[in-house]
């Protein structure tokens, strides 16, 4: 059964072909309806690739499946070529199985858009383009993926194109991803040099005919793309604006799956990690702590729910490169998935909020809405306590496997990835506080203006004053400037909607058991893993009593951090302008002053050298025209029409050459 | 197998090369006949002859042997006497570099028929478009330099009236500077030809030859010598094609042209210049061609990098595209100068994915300005709602020009990024930063005219014709099929990439000259 699995690209493929053809015939719901079912195959031949592998022995569990030759040139051979092994296929049994969720989803969040067959075609476009790219086994085709996916990312970003800020948000989420490109580009070029092979079997069986030297110049080239993919420093400014596309979108691209492209392909090359060395590694994990730091503290100062939600998956996200650059690979898988439960819980969640309070973002204006939408809060809760690292719902026992390796590699990491938990912990309540408990700040009883409507209005002047030249910014603010009012009571979302939250609360509530820490035996998906990871994964080099002892302290955090904000936003001990410090509301001004130096230095030096093409280049070409013109003038006194005079110049010149060289070949 | 082996023989015997190039002329003639009264059958019959001509094309590739060939793995040679006193002969051949080009120029022309209308004095507009065609093929198939050279002229001619008679408001200016532009670099290659055959003869002691093949086996000449003669083809081509910083007569001719102008300029006449640089460059002066070769880099990678930057600042669509045009064909010339299989290999197959996905540019940019009358990018807006198909089928195509992977545009780029990074590192790594740039200014591009709000003029315009449908759906089909199933056209290039590769190894200066 296991090679089946080119069925699992196959699916997502035929729904896309048989949409752009006749979606549009099909129309609403069932253009819908046929999408989900292809993705819903998909997980299907999964899990039944995934059975095919259960019965094959551990080391027998990688098979190759090659569907034709891609790109032969000279000694290059680049196949279509899928491998299913355990890495492979526990990535494409989440994305699958998340997918089909968030498809069944979109049929009631795209309700009534005019372009909904449209959507569904690049969702599953998108779902096609992230199953190649996990499955392929080969860098090249990998990268494929990796392509089509931004694609479909600035395709479902830009969707409602008719706003600039959409648009403008699509096309920073691709160029800014391109920067990332090239660095995965160069590293195919330099694996290919070094190896002669893109494909990864090869690649690993012998990795010592590299130089440590190469291996890392590769690796840091790869962390690179990945961290434009996956919105890691220096590149992550994109995903924040990411959230100008429909939220479904926001679950399942920009939290769940794609952008945990950057994670798979580093654990994916872990043979070359093994070679590179040590300083690569540890730069990776540093870039994974400042970003989880960074984002963080970003998150706790937003007003608008999808980027508390955007800033956090970037946090979350810098866990998981923690987790890569220790070592520590089966937790970095381990909290992808879970955290691809909870955090698709979280988007979805707040879609449904988004969607009862008639597009209105902003938390300042929810409130109280917990009795309203019943369905929504409870999962949503689920999602909330996940992610704070709470035992023993999912998320907690992932964070604490990265803490773990954290620990082990480095004391001062671990540290400082635990005050980034529990500053998760933290901004997430927050955010449930102001969204689902408290005095409602919406409809007509929101006229007693609270202390938060005065401090939005504050904070929203700010936003104009920092970025004008930044639409989306100001997208957000014209959109807290309306000041909409929900006029009649926010009702809970349709079924289609509310069924993927229950699957996936229950999901999120129970996917510790994956890999629980209490015994050997337990830890299912490390052991799972084994073949596809060469026995590079960090042994922990402390004893299982330390792990107890840092677990305690992992869950005093989460409670500290659910306690500091249940002071702010319940019991409003403290004013809440001393957390949500302007510094962390613009994200430590990095992407402001990005945006600053494109748009001002970099534009003016892009205009000098137009500019310069225009008249330098151009200009030398215009002088001698006129220059040869004048001489035309000149010579015709002696001849009679300009054409002749220029035919003369060119013979003249022509005879003066020709006697030249026939005068060198004479000696 | 077996059957398309005995349609090789017996393709050997019938002169199909000759056929391509005389068919368009025969075709003009043709029109020239028919009378002024019976004007409405001037376009079928211009038609007809190009998709005869498309049509015996696409039959080459169909039965060109993929092991190579005969005489200096040139297929279907035709050779006749033509002014034997000269030494200059009638002498067609195809190859893997030369296959594809002329089964595009063969797909272009019979579509910007179809999708096009001259406006005024239709029948001397199909005339030229066919005595162009005719001198594009002879031109690629050419295997004797003054025949080559002859057509290599010719072709200025159909272009200058195209532009000058058919074209915007400035075109007189455009058509002149392209005719006088281009005309220089040739006539200074004209001598290097005439030069190379004298010293060819002299130093052989033979009879004066104008053939191709002969002098470039021979290698005969001393080094120097061979430098400067490169050089004096090398000033044509890198005018044609166009090279940084001979590249300005290429926006204003792109901008005044009429569509099918531009559709044909960028599409296959730009390509006569990277085409040149292989034929003539590499394979007449192997040793000059390594020896230039660092400066050639250089150009092509300050050429993907400054016309991706001029493009973007841009304001109207279609300097937009021609700037575009200077970047991707830096690639191209990147990939001739590494001087290696992969490198060349994406060269000769970028040289048809350009011609493709900027031929289908132009098209498409052309049909937004018969609908809005302008090229500025500001004054169009938010068309994806006013034209959903014609923006669908922009995005595929700049997406292809971007170099995604699955459309054809990344096989040639990334083959020629490899290559070079096997021959000069850093060199390839300054133009991959090409691939950046390409995002910027086409994704920017795009916003601009397709996203955004509709209003004023943009609201109320058509969406695609059949007609225009027609001429655009085989460029798509080819640019997806190129991207997902490259194996036929590589195939077919890498024998005559081989042989031009180990040429150039044998004759690069490691034996001793003369």
């Amino acid at each position: 059964m296991e090679r089946l699995v080119w069925l699992i690209a196959l699916m997502p493929l035929i729904g896309f072909a048989l949409l752009l053809v006749g979606g549009r015939r099909l129309g609403e719901p069932r253009a819908g309806l046929l999408a989900t079912t292809a993705t819903a195959a998909s997980f299907v031949a999964s899990v039944l690739v995934f059975i095919g592998l259960l019965g094959l022995e551990g080391d027998e569990r990688s098979v190759t499946f090659t569907l034709f030759s891609w790109v032969p040139a000279g000694d290059l051979s680049v196949d279509v070529s899928f491998l299913a092994d355990p890495l492979s296929i526990t990535m494409a049994l989440f994305i699958t199985g998340v997918s089909t969720l968030i498809h069944l989803y979109s049929l009631g969040y795209m309700h009534g858009d005019e372009n909904f067959s449209k959507f569904f075609i690049y969702l599953n476009l998108f779902v096609f383009s992230m199953l190649i790219l996990v499955l392929s086994d080969n860098l090249l085709l990998t990268f494929l993926g990796w392509e089509g996916v931004g694609v479909c990312s600035y395709l479902l970003i830009s969707f409602w194109f008719g706003d600039e800020a959409n648009a403008s948000a699509g096309k920073k989420a691709f160029v800014t991803n391109r920067v990332g490109d090239f660095g995965f580009m160069v590293a195919i070029f330099l694996t290919f040099g070094a190896f002669g092979t893109l494909n990864y079997n090869d690649i690993f069986a012998d990795t010592s005919v590299v130089t440590s030297t190469t291996a890392s110049a590769i690796v840091l080239l790869l962390i690179l793309g990945a961290a434009g993919k996956s919105a890691q420093l220096p590149l992550y400014v994109w995903l924040p604006d990411a959230m100008a596309g429909p939220t479904p979108v926001s679950a399942l691209i920009h939290a769940a799956t794609m952008v945990t492209a950057g994670v798979y392909l580093l654990v994916r090359v872990n043979p070359l990690l093994a070679v590179a060395d040590g300083w690569v590694l540890d730069i990776l994990a540093w870039i994974g702590l400042a970003t989880a730091l960074i984002a963080a503290t970003a998150a706790i100062a937003q007003r608008d729910i999808k980027k508390v939600l955007a800033y956090s998956t970037i946090s979350q996200l810098g866990f998981m490169f923690v987790a890569v650059g220790v070592g520590s690979y089966t937790a970095a898988i381990f909290h992808m998935i879970t955290h691809a439960f909870f955090k698709a819980l979280l988007f979805l969640g707040s879609g449904s909020v988004i969607h009862a309070m008639d597009n209105e973002q902003n938390m300042s204006r929810y409130g109280g809405l917990a009795k309203f939408l019943p369905v929504t809060a409870v999962t949503f809760g689920i999602g909330w306590l996940a992610i704070a690292g709470v035992p023993p719902f999912s998320g907690f026992w992932s964070k604490d496997e990265i803490l773990a390796g954290a620990w082990n590699n480095n004391k001062l990491l671990w540290a400082l990835l635990l005050f980034a938990a529990m500053l998760t912990a933290f901004y997430m309540s927050r955010a449930v506080f102001m969204t689902f408990f408290g005095e409602k700040r919406w409809g007509a009883g929101a006229g007693n203006s609270s202390e938060n409507m005065t401090e939005t209005d504050e904070h929203s002047a700010a936003d104009v004053e920092i970025s004008s030249a930044d639409d989306v910014e100001v997208a957000d603010t014209a959109n807290i400037g309306a000041a909409k009012t929900v006029s009649t009571a926010p009702h809970e979302s349709p079924p289609t909607m509310l069924m993927p939250l229950v699957v996936l609360a229950l999901l999120a509530t129970v996917a510790g058991v994956l890999n629980l820490p209490f015994v050997k035996s337990t830890h299912f998906l490390e052991k799972w893993l084994e073949p596809s990871l060469y026995h590079n994964e960090a042994q922990l080099g402390f004893a299982g009593g330390t792990k107890w002892v840092l677990a305690a302290v992992a869950i005093v955090a989460s409670f500290a951090g659910i306690w500091i904000a249940v002071q702010f936003y319940l019991k409003k001990v403290a004013p809440t302008r001393l957390v949500e410090l302007d510094i962390f509301a613009r994200a430590w001004r990095y992407d402001e002053t990005i945006t600053k130096v494109a748009g001002g230095p970099g534009r003016r030096a892009f205009d000098k050298i137009a500019l310069f093409d225009r008249r330098g280049v151009d200009g030398v070409v215009n002088g001698v025209g006129s220059l040869v013109q004048t001489g035309g003038h000149w010579l015709r006194q002696f001849q009679t029409g300009k054409v002749r005079s220029y035919a003369l110049g060119i013979a003249l010149g022509a005879v003066i050459l020709l006697a030249y060289f026939i005068a060198r070949a004479s000696f | 197998m077996n059957s398309s082996v005995i349609f090789a023989e017996a393709g050997a015997s019938f002169p199909v090369l000759s056929l391509l190039v005389i068919l368009p002329l025969v075709g003009a003639a043709a029109l020239l006949l028919i009378p002024s009264s019976r004007s409405e059958m001037l376009r079928p019959v211009a038609l007809l002859f190009t998709v005869a001509v498309a049509a015996a094309a696409g039959w080459l590739v169909a039965v060109f042997e993929t092991s190579g060939g005969s005489e200096a793995g040139f297929q279907f040679v035709s050779r006749h006497e033509w002014i034997s006193s000269l030494g200059t002969s009638w002498h067609l051949g195809v190859d893997g570099i030369s296959l594809f080009l002329v089964a595009l120029t063969g797909l272009l022309f019979p579509l910007t028929i179809i999708a096009l209308d001259p406006g005024s004095d239709q029948k001397s507009y199909y005339v030229w478009l066919l005595v162009l065609e005719a001198g594009c093929l002879g031109a690629f198939l050419a295997l004797d330099l003054l025949l080559f050279f002859m057509f290599f002229e010719i072709v200025l001619v159909p272009m200058y009236f195209l532009i000058g008679k058919w074209g915007h408001s400035n075109a007189r200016y455009a058509a002149v500077k392209f005719f006088l532009y281009t005309m220089l670099g040739s006539s200074i290659m004209l001598v290097g030809i005439v030069s190379l055959v004298f010293l060819h003869s002299s130093a052989t002691g033979g009879a004066v030859t104008f053939d191709l093949v002969e002098i470039a086996t021979s290698q005969s000449l001393a080094t120097t010598t061979a430098r400067w003669l490169f050089l004096s083809f090398a000033l044509a081509f890198a005018v044609k094609v166009p090279l940084f910083p001979f590249h300005t007569w290429l926006p204003d001719a792109h901008t005044e042209a009429p569509t099918a102008g531009s559709v044909i300029l960028a599409g296959v006449l730009l390509k006569l210049g990277t085409y040149g640089f292989l034929r003539f460059g590499l394979y007449l002066f192997p040793e000059a061609t390594s020896y230039f070769a660092p400066l050639f880099l250089t150009l092509g990678v300050v050429g993907i990098l400054y016309g991706a930057v001029v493009a973007a600042m841009q304001k109207d669509l279609k300097r937009l595209v021609a700037y575009s045009s200077v970047a991707h064909l830096g690639f191209i010339i990147l990939g001739a100068f590494a001087l290696n299989i992969q490198s060349l290999e994406g060269s000769v197959l970028q040289m048809v994915n350009h011609g493709l996905s900027t031929g289908a540019l132009f098209f498409l940019v052309g049909f937004i300005y018969e609908r809005r009358h302008t090229r500025q990018i500001a004054e169009l807006g938010g068309l994806q709602r006013s034209v959903p198909l014609l923006a669908g089928v922009f995005m595929v195509v700049m997406l292809s020009s971007i170099g995604l992977p699955g459309l054809n545009g990344f096989v040639g780029e990334f083959l020629i990024l490899l290559g070079t990074f096997e021959a000069n590192r850093w060199w390839a790594v300054v133009a991959t930063v090409g691939v950046i740039l390409a995002a910027v200014y086409l994704l920017w591009a795009y916003q601009r005219v397709f996203h955004g709000p509709t209003v004023g003029e943009n609201v109320k315009i058509v969406d695609l014709r059949w007609r225009e449908w027609v001429a655009v759906a085989p460029l798509v089909a080819l640019i997806v099929f190129l991207g997902v199933y490259p194996r036929p056209a590589l195939d077919r290039i890498e024998p005559a990439v081989e042989r031009l590769v180990e040429h150039v190894e044998m004759n690069d200066g490691t034996e001793a000259s003369p």
